[in-house]
């Protein structure tokens, strides 16, 4: 009954909310009133262009002044979120559910690789609650936002590796917990920091946009 | 005859001790039991009175019946009949009419509170029970009647046991399982379309020769039987845990006899004895003929989620309609957002 709950309205309700909430959030953002600019523009159009789609990837990695402090939390978020790519993309069950919504597909991972990546990035998860929770600077600027989104991103992970262990209960238990774990996700996403999956790479490129427009190092 | 004991009944056609043990031992064996148990089982049987089994069929369609009868192992399936009185069934008995009708209230009365009522088929209850009938009476009410009698209840197939296929949606006759009838009673559910021979022969002999019924699982399913899945039995889990996936019915992976997943096999989620019982004399069972598990043993299999040929790792998403329409909600209260946002910001 729960399988069939999560493999079906709990799935559809999911998908309603996030796609809802994406939209809202998105709309939103871009609709909102900005300042007009009124100093002329430093850069033409095209260098600003460029300005912006080239921050889109110098900010993936911290400037060099910033290293001995960032870098262990860098680190693992690379580790956890390069994990999360390999899982979600390289992983047969879930090659096959974009298959079935969209129509591609591309050839799967071994399965070996799908676990050591899921270990990988269960331990950098962990790794970076324990830094949370330990680092003070990270202490004051904590939210209940960052916890849930933590947890949020956690459960389908841990979920994923007892299903593909088959270890502790049954299979049916174990995807459907995993299935509901992954919609509680994607009821989460667009309301919370995990916006960021879509905002991010826009927003760096809004910055070095209106930086190259300024003249400003990006 | 009623009173003879089967030692007496199996001895009179020339069945041997040594006969009787040997299938104790394969009982024990299909019942997941210690093989100490065997001697015991084989002088239980011996020593037992032919069980009374009164089978009364409702809303089905006899392929339980025909399973069960058409069965290649006389040694064990068939021989069940020799342990039992089987003192009722529609399909079987000669007599027909007020005959049977009159057969079937004498065993109940020279049995009561001893018979064990087998039950094939779902039953009807909406609109009083009436799309179901035998003798103008309704499945319902015949089930109300014989069940305080019975010392147990064997629901045979998905259908007694589930509501099966009369249930799926939009289940115009309201049909539920024996379950969702009677509350009062020991219940032992066979689930399956049809269910396995063996397994209704390991559940009689173990209530012949123990006086109770086996040990059942969360959905009073055998747990000898439905203990495991037939995921975790299957001959082709070492191509699962490999990765190895057939991606239709006639590609490569499925020549090479690889993991059934990908096309809808439902092994990982049904619990039943097919890939170790198997099927036809132990001939196969639908896996190893290449067609993925329906999970016919599962309640509600029919209305499963995305059908038998949607991978269990995925389901019914809300449609690319639905999300559109989520979409310009979505658009829709952004916008709404930004204006009010835009009035408050000067």
């Amino acid at each position: 009954m729960l399988l069939s709950f999560a493999r079906g309205p709990g799935m559809q309700v999911a998908a309603l909310i996030m796609v809802v909430g994406m939209f809202w959030r998105l709309a939103g953002i871009l609709l909102l009133r900005r300042r007009a600019a009124h100093a002329a523009a430093r850069n033409p159009f095209g260098a600003r262009l460029l300005g912006g789609a080239v921050t889109v990837f110098t900010r993936t990695i911290p400037r060099r002044t910033f290293w001995p402090r960032v870098a262990p939390g860098v680190a693992l978020s690379y580790v956890f979120h390069v994990g999360l790519f390999i899982i979600l993309f390289g992983g047969a069950p879930h090659i096959l559910i974009i298959h079935e919504i969209f129509g591609v597909s591309w050839p799967d991972l071994p399965k070996g690789v799908i676990v050591v990546a899921s270990g990988l990035t269960l331990a950098a998860l962990i790794a970076l609650l324990v830094r949370r929770l330990t680092h003070p600077v990270l202490q004051l600027l904590s939210t209940a936002d960052d916890f849930l989104s933590w947890l949020i991103v956690f459960l389908p992970v841990a979920t994923g590796i007892l299903l593909s262990g088959e270890t502790v209960g049954g299979y049916g238990t174990l995807l459907a917990l995993h299935i509901l774990s992954v919609e509680a996700l994607m009821i989460w996403l667009p309301f919370g920091k995990l916006m960021h999956v879509a905002l991010v790479f826009a927003g760096r490129g809004v910055l070095g946009y209106n930086f190259a427009r300024k003249g400003a190092a990006t | 005859m009623r009173d003879e004991t089967v030692g007496d009944m199996l001895g009179r056609r020339g069945f041997s001790r040594r006969g009787l043990l040997k299938f104790a031992i394969a009982m024990t064996s299909s019942l997941a039991l210690p093989p100490s148990l065997a001697p015991v089982m084989a002088a239980n049987l011996a020593a037992a009175r032919r069980q009374s089994v009164i089978w009364l069929s409702f809303q089905e369609c006899t392929g339980c019946l025909e399973t069960l009868l058409r069965t290649d192992s006389p040694t064990i399936a068939g021989l069940i009949f020799d342990f039992i009185s089987l003192d009722y069934q529609e399909s079987l008995m000669a007599a027909a009419g007020s005959a049977a009708e009159l057969t079937l209230r004498q065993a109940v009365a020279a049995n009561a509170g001893k018979y064990l009522l087998a039950i094939d088929g779902s039953i009807p209850v909406a609109d009083g029970g009436v799309y179901s009938l035998t003798g103008g009476r309704t499945n319902v009410s015949m089930l109300q009647e014989f069940a305080p009698g019975a010392a147990a209840i064997l629901a045979i197939g998905t259908c007694a046991a589930y509501g099966g296929i009369p249930k799926a949606f939009p289940n115009p006759t309201g049909a539920v399982g024996v379950e969702d009838v009677i509350l009062d009673k020991p219940i032992v559910n066979i689930p399956g379309c049809p269910p396995i021979p063996e397994v209704l022969s390991g559940v009689l002999v173990y209530f012949v020769s123990f006086g109770r019924l086996p040990d059942l699982d969360d959905q009073k399913r055998p747990l000898a039987y439905f203990g495991t899945t037939i995921h975790d039995q299957c001959y082709r889990k070492p191509f699962y845990d490999q990765g190895k996936f057939a991606k239709s019915f006639d590609d490569e992976g499925a020549r090479q006899g690889w993991c059934l997943f990908e096309l809808g096999c439902k092994g990982p989620t049904t619990h039943n004895a097919c890939a170790s019982l198997k099927w036809n004399d132990g001939t196969s069972f639908p896996i190893e003929s290449g067609h993925g598990c329906l999970g016919c043993s599962e309640p509600d299999f029919w209305d499963q989620e995305g059908g038998f040929y949607t991978s269990l790792a995925g389901g019914t998403g809300p449609g690319w309609r639905n999300a559109g329409i989520a979409a310009a909600t979505g658009v829709a209260l952004g916008a709404a957002a930004a204006i009010a946002a835009r009035r408050k910001v000067p």
